[in-house]
């Protein structure tokens, strides 16, 4: 993947869950081939007042993440639509590997639009998180709205699709492969490529999805509380 | 929404956000009407019924405030509309006015608290400090609204679509308090059956007490209000609106238990904090105290007859609220002198983790004189309150 990350996706469709999975990996796979001098998440959710990134920066940080944030990203729910200058330090410092997390919908891409001049086709790959079992993303044609929305909002297009397609711990492998068979129409019908299939590992197991040829993407559950699925 | 059904059958889960599931739910009721104004944590909720209930062939209405709002919803319930509201605390503080006309005009509303930390304008967090508010009348006079508390988006959508048809049934407002955690957490939901909204030309013949104007007799004209100048009119009106509460108190109790009859200690919570308790009650079992719940669903009317299932084993009862403690006074009321209350609560938009209410309720238990299998080993190791959830090599 390219220098920079920028993931997108409907209010809901699990980018920041997402983000956060990918940044880890990244980290590991950074603490052995030393391809970047570091490694960041820039949270630029700016429409969602709970359960955001910055919230889970301990854990991010101690894998060797830096987080960026709102400019008031130590009050992690002071609501205030404004983004410290710091936060593009990680886009100009070419030996950082960057990845942004988008808020929801076409309202919380609006937000890249002030750093399009780092997202260049050269260092950029964008990302559009699809869920198919959110209720406003249920089939693939609305699905196609919105991430075509969100285009138009960010003034990026999306060149990859990642399938998140998923019920919290409801999820079963049939949610995955139908979620999988509706992204696989959706990047053929929009001209993307079908990135990830993730899966939420605590309750489906890889060996359920072996029928996916796409590279599966399994998914700790970092931004969900214990307590919410008791 | 026929184009989602190409994919979705009708009760298949869907994931929906809280404020999201609300929003649909009220609509499916058959609540036709939204006035609103934005607040967080539920601005979803106008942003989501701006966009839908002018497909659907409702009405959505941004008022100038939540003043304006609570009036709108009068009006347009007076004339025999099906009205939802929403709003947060403080908007929800500002409507007291007009719950109170409401109730006294015996209006239809279903409104929805996703309230946060108070007083004043607080902060955007989680509270459930309207307790007093939304239980004893924030408005003035003598009026009661029914209140459900639910602790899942289902149980809040189910809540929601029920209300609708219980607002009619009582002819009085109908209150949902889901706090902000509930409004923004998201859960696999199935969706209910829409329900047909009222024509305009079928009100008169389903709210004959609507105001819908003279119509064919002129004999026949309906008239909503508030206003009583004469004393002991006003006096029989308000024993009449006493009468249906009598019933109300009756009828609409809800509520969830667990394990009452041979729990060493019982722990009282709604809403988010009955979903933590609940992990509460596993950790507090593996250090040998077996804790029982008391769930009030409606807390008004509050389930008092319930605090009398509790069995003898049981050393105290603990209310776990996040406020400084306003459903404490329910529930001493529900247990009168028989057993200590006690009160475990975080305020300002602060939550408990599930061990913190554990480690609260332990030690609530020994100074009743309780004592668990292992309470010297957790003695000596001096571990103290605030350890995080998953630190489970501790116990």
């Amino acid at each position: 993947m390219r220098r920079i990350t920028v993931i997108t996706g409907h209010y809901g469709s699990g980018k920041t869950e997402f983000a956060i999975n990918l940044a880890l990996r990244e980290a590991r796979a950074n603490a052995q081939n030393r391809e970047y001098s570091g490694l960041a998440v820039c949270d630029l959710d700016l429409v969602n007042p709970y359960f955001r990134s910055r919230e889970r920066r301990e854990l991010l940080e101690a894998a060797g993440v830096s987080v960026f944030g709102s400019a008031y990203a130590e009050e992690i729910t002071a609501e205030i639509p404004a983004l410290g200058a710091a936060v593009r330090a990680p886009l100009e410092n070419k030996s950082y590997r960057v990845i942004i997390d988008a808020g929801g919908n076409d309202s919380g891409a609006l937000v890249l639009k002030q750093f399009r001049k780092y997202f260049t086709e050269a260092e950029t790959d964008v990302i559009a998180v699809v869920n198919f079992k959110r209720y406003e993303t249920l089939t693939v044609e609305r699905a196609a709205e919105q991430i075509e929305a969100i285009e138009r909002a960010a003034g990026l297009r999306a060149g990859y699709l990642v399938n998140n397609t998923h019920l919290l711990r409801e999820t079963t492998a049939e949610t995955v492969l139908r979620g999988h068979a509706l992204a696989s129409e959706l990047a053929r019908s929009l001209g993307k490529i079908l990135l990830y299939d993730c899966f939420p590992a605590p309750v489906v197991s890889p060996d359920e999805l072996r029928e996916i040829q796409a590279i599966l993407f399994p998914l700790a559950l970092h931004m969900r509380p214990a307590w919410l699925d008791r | 929404m026929s184009s989602n059904n190409k994919s979705n059958s009708q009760n298949e889960k869907v994931l929906l956000k809280g404020n999201e599931a609300f929003a649909e739910a009220a609509i499916r009721g058959g609540l036709r009407f939204y006035f609103g104004y934005p607040i967080t944590p539920q601005s979803e909720i106008p942003e989501f019924m701006s966009r839908e209930l002018p497909k659907r062939g409702g009405v959505f209405l941004q008022a100038e405030s939540e003043l304006g709002a609570i009036n709108m919803a009068y009006g347009a319930g007076a004339a025999g509309g099906a009205v939802f509201i929403s709003s947060s605390s403080p908007g929800i503080a500002l409507m007291q006015e007009g719950m109170s006309f409401l109730c006294s005009a015996e209006v239809p509303l279903v409104a929805l608290n996703v309230s946060r930390g108070g007083p004043g304008i607080g902060g955007i967090q989680p509270g459930q400090a309207d307790y007093f508010q939304t239980t004893r009348g924030g408005g003035n006079g003598d009026y009661k609204i029914p209140v459900f508390a639910p602790a899942s988006i289902q149980e809040a959508i189910d809540l929601i679509y029920e209300a609708a048809e219980l607002a009619d049934k009582w002819r009085n407002p109908i209150m949902i308090f889901a706090d902000g955690i509930m409004g923004q957490m998201m859960e696999p939901v199935s969706l209910p059956e829409q329900r047909p909204f009222i024509e305009a030309g079928d009100i008169r013949k389903a709210k004959p007490w609507a105001a819908t104007g003279y119509g064919e007799d002129a004999s026949k004209r309906s008239i909503v209000k508030s206003l009583r100048m004469q004393p002991d009119e006003l006096e029989a009106h308000v024993e009449k609106l006493f009468e249906k509460y009598a019933r109300a108190e009756k009828e609409l109790v809800r509520v969830e238990t667990r394990d009452l009859d041979d729990a060493d200690i019982v722990l009282v919570a709604f809403g988010t904090v009955a979903r933590i308790a609940r992990e509460a009650i596993d950790i507090l079992a593996e250090r040998g105290i077996k804790a029982g719940l008391i769930r009030p669903i409606s807390l008004w009317p509050f389930p008092y007859a319930t605090f009398d299932e509790i069995g003898a084993r049981t050393k105290a009862v603990i209310s776990a609220e996040l406020s400084m403690g306003q459903m404490l006074e329910d529930v001493k009321i529900g247990v009168g002198k028989r057993l200590p209350v006690r009160l475990i609560h975080r305020t300002g938009g602060m939550i408990p983790t599930s061990l913190e209410l554990a480690d609260s309720a332990e030690k609530i238990y020994i100074e009743s004189g309780g004592t668990g299998f292992n309470n010297i080993l957790i003695n000596n190791t001096g571990l103290q309150p605030g350890r995080r959830s998953g630190d489970k090599e501790v116990l």
